[in-house]
């Protein structure tokens, strides 16, 4: 058994790292090529049906989250697409504006559907009143630009250029005129679903859904116009992720809606231009993805990966009513950016495959209480006259944790610029009686500490006790490189009585 | 025999009183203006801004030793008697008995373990009530220096801070944290507190479907979203209180009292 293990793993290997060596490597003739053989449908060489046969047909355009219905055909036409560039402004979010460029009045701009085999006359129109030019690059065209180098309109004008569908697949399209990014951040991009001849499996219901990234010079949620911010951009630090381009697209009245018992097919791309999409259901698994919209599907699949640029078909069968939400599965991005949509669907529950909650009771783990012991121990001590140093530190840190920390923070590095470091620092170094008198007046201006400048607010903490003022400042005088010693209450006392010229107001 | 009823009596009066001496009165209210204010979260039938009205708020969360003194007055609320409709079975369980601290609740921690039933009885019992979610809020959104601090990224950060530390570490001392603006401590950085109306802080079971039409069933007062989603401090507050019945305590919910002025 032992030695074809061994084999099998040289094999493995072996194969690593041919895979590796790339070009250097003489061409694998014992291999078979990849292409128009078993498996494949042979790609663009047997995408060519022959010249379009009837009469021309002219394209269903449809706007974002609807699909146009299958094109029915086996036979190659002459498809003619008329899509219109329209610069305007629409909301992004409540409240918030954005001035979108568009392909056909919606971001993401208008669905197209053709089968392979067609050949497609495209009339790309540029407002009267757009402020720029505009082209086109379709990802589902073969030849130089995707049709970016025979599209390019100033305002005011058409063209015109026509392409043979050769490939199967759900393509990209977006605008390729410089700053390229910038077009694509505007919202200049949708999808051209190329059919393959024998159609795709009827399903009950068909969305369209494009994820975007947006960069507004105002935060998110800033209300009114924001314009575009090409330093966030550049960052690739959005301040919306956004499913058809608007916050609520899919959200509110305008859920995606289906029926339990129906097949849902999403058509999914991401115009980026940035970022890459976690596309996931909540609550479904795909039964099946076309991944990044080519011709073999992977199924049940959770997440599926959609590239910048890229699309993905997923399938899925409805059994549960419910709220489905779409998300790009990078959270934040959902949460606190946009990224986020709904698919609700109604019918009878079906409570074998999903409960709803079926117990909410009390639950006693056993987890032993916490306990003030250090804090307690040296409250006791301090009564009894034998507190040592190492009770004062211990009684300290508690109470550390729950007043100082929050600023200078439980390691005492502070915050850059904002509250000032106590660990390794050259002020109390300086000067440990700083400590209990810096805690009890706060304190106010300009210091310097660690070669970094702060000039904030601290505010007297008068409100602790003699005792708890000592032990802090113990703790803080032994903790993290500074030069140790310690605080007694008497000394705490004294020191309350006595205010600083640079003590900050209290209350 | 009388001997030993009377030393109980005096221990149970000792822990009250040092609280009661060193940090002023249990009943210590600092007052806040009214006013007009942006709410975290997002009122339906509220367009704009929320109005509250003057009022009173306890300087610090009410502490183990008032609470004591309170079941000792009413001893209705003994944990040992009170209906389990009002309160569930942990109430006041840190405790070490129905009318003893013991060593893991001290005098001046703020109490825990206390149902919204047992917290509401208690303000009652000291002519004041729960306050209102917007008067919490109202209240918190305040730093040492500013009235309302809630856009500063470093005030929220330092509350996140006290989110991110493990609660198997003791709860520090009521009234151990530094004033607000409005001179009220431990807003934020000690325990949740319970709020009179926290059962109309209706957040959704899944948190992850804002807009969504489902929400409907919860329109009027309750239905709201968030509003301001960069403030992870108060969702998270607002997420708490939502998961819970009036009957239920955990070990960081505590509460204060509010009065109304005239």
């Amino acid at each position: 058994m032992k030695p074809i293990t061994r084999i099998v793993f040289a094999a493995v290997f072996a194969l690593a790292l041919a895979a590796c060596d790339g070009g250097d490597a003489p061409p694998d003739t014992s291999r078979p090529t990849a292409g128009a053989d078993e498996g494949g449908t042979g790609g663009s060489r047997k995408g060519d049906f022959g010249p379009p046969r009837g009469k021309p047909v002219e394209a269903v355009l449809t706007s974002p989250p609807h699909v146009p219905p299958p094109t029915g055909r086996d036979y190659p036409a002459k498809v003619v697409v008329e899509l219109e560039v329209i610069e305007k402004v629409m909301p992004i979010s409540e409240g918030v504006d954005y001035t979108f460029w568009t392909f056909g009045g919606t971001v993401p701009g208008s669905f197209i559907r053709v089968r392979q085999g067609d050949t497609v006359e495209f009339h790309l129109r540029n407002m009267p009143d757009s402020k720029m030019p505009h082209n086109i690059d379709l990802h589902g065209v073969t030849g130089p630009g995707g049709g970016a180098t025979s599209s390019f309109t100033a305002p005011g004008h058409v063209t015109r250029f026509s392409f043979k569908a050769l490939n199967a697949g759900l393509y990209v399209y977006h605008c390729a005129t410089a700053p390229v990014g910038m077009h694509v951040a505007n919202g200049m991009y949708g999808l051209i679903l190329v059919e393959p001849p024998e159609g795709l499996p009827p399903v009950d219901k068909e969305y369209y859904v494009m994820q975007g990234d947006f960069y507004t010079t105002g935060k998110y949620r800033e209300k009114g116009l924001q314009g575009f911010d090409m330093e966030k951009a550049i960052d690739e630090n959005p301040t919306y992720v956004l499913f058809n381009g608007s916050e609520g697209s899919l959200t509110g009245d305008k859920v995606l809606t289906a029926n339990t018992g129906e097949n849902v097919r999403l058509y999914v791309g991401n115009g980026g231009p940035n970022l890459v999409s976690s596309f996931h259901v909540i609550g479904e698994i795909f039964d099946k993805v076309w991944y990044e919209g080519g011709t073999k599907y992977q199924e049940n699949v959770q997440t599926t990966l959609i590239p910048s640029g890229g699309a993905a078909m997923m399938e899925f069968h409805m059994e549960v009513p419910g709220s489905y939400v779409l998300v790009d599965h990078s959270l934040f991005r959902a949460f606190n950016k946009g990224a986020l949509g709904i698919l609700q669907a109604s019918g009878p529950e079906d409570k074998s495959i999903y409960s709803g909650l079926e117990v909410d009771a009390v639950y006693i783990g056993d987890r032993a209480q916490a306990n003030m012991q250090a804090v307690t121990v040296a409250a006791e001590a301090a009564s009894t006259g034998d507190l040592t140093i190492e009770d004062q530190i211990k009684a300290g840190e508690a109470l550390f944790l729950g007043t100082c920390s929050t600023c200078h923070q439980a390691s005492g590095a502070g915050m850059e610029g904002v509250f000032p470091p106590l660990a390794h620092s050259d002020y109390i170094a300086a000067d440990p009686k700083a400590v209990p008198r810096v805690i009890l007046h706060g304190l106010e201006g300009p210091v310097t500490v660690n070669g970094t400048d702060y000039n904030s607010i601290m505010p007297p903490m008068s409100q602790l006790t003699d005792d708890e003022v000592a032990n802090i400042s113990t703790y803080v005088l032994n903790s993290w490189g500074n030069p140790g010693g310690h605080v007694t209450k008497a000394e705490a006392a004294e020191i309350r009585k006595v205010k600083p010229a640079n003590a900050s107001a209290g209350h | 025999m009388i001997r030993r009823a009377a030393t109980i009596a005096l221990l149970l009066a000792l822990p009250v009183a040092g609280v009661v001496a060193g940090n002023g009165a249990g009943g210590d209210y600092a007052t806040l203006p009214g006013g007009s204010f942006r709410s975290a979260l997002d009122y339906e039938d509220i367009p704009g801004n929320v109005r509250v009205a003057p009022f009173a708020m306890m300087k610090r969360p009410v502490t183990n030793g008032e609470f004591l003194a309170f079941v000792q007055a009413n001893p209705q609320w003994r944990r040992d008697r009170v209906p389990s409709v009002m309160a569930e079975q942990r109430y006041l369980s840190h405790w070490a008995g129905p009318l003893e601290l013991g060593t893991d609740a001290t005098a001046a921690q703020p109490v825990v373990q206390v149902s919204w039933f047992a917290a509401a009885a208690y303000c009652e019992a000291r002519g004041a009530r729960l306050p209102s979610w917007n008067e919490w809020e109202y209240a918190a959104a305040a730093d040492e220096t500013r009235r309302d601090a809630r856009k500063d990224p470093v005030w929220r950060e330092r509350i996140l801070a006290w989110y991110s530390r493990p609660s198997s570490s003791a709860l520090p001392r009521a009234g151990l944290q530094t004033p607000n603006a409005y001179g009220v401590q431990d807003l934020h950085g000690l325990v949740w507190e319970w709020t009179d109306d926290y059962s109309s802080l209706l957040v959704a079971v899944d948190s992850r479907k804002q807009g969504d039409p489902d929400n409907a069933r919860f329109c009027g007062a309750g239905a709201l979203s968030m509003d301001d989603r960069d403030n992870y401090a108060v969702l998270m507050r607002v997420a708490m209180l939502s998961s819970l019945d009036a009957p239920d305590t955990t070990a960081n919910l505590g509460f204060r009292c509010v009065k109304d002025l005239p």
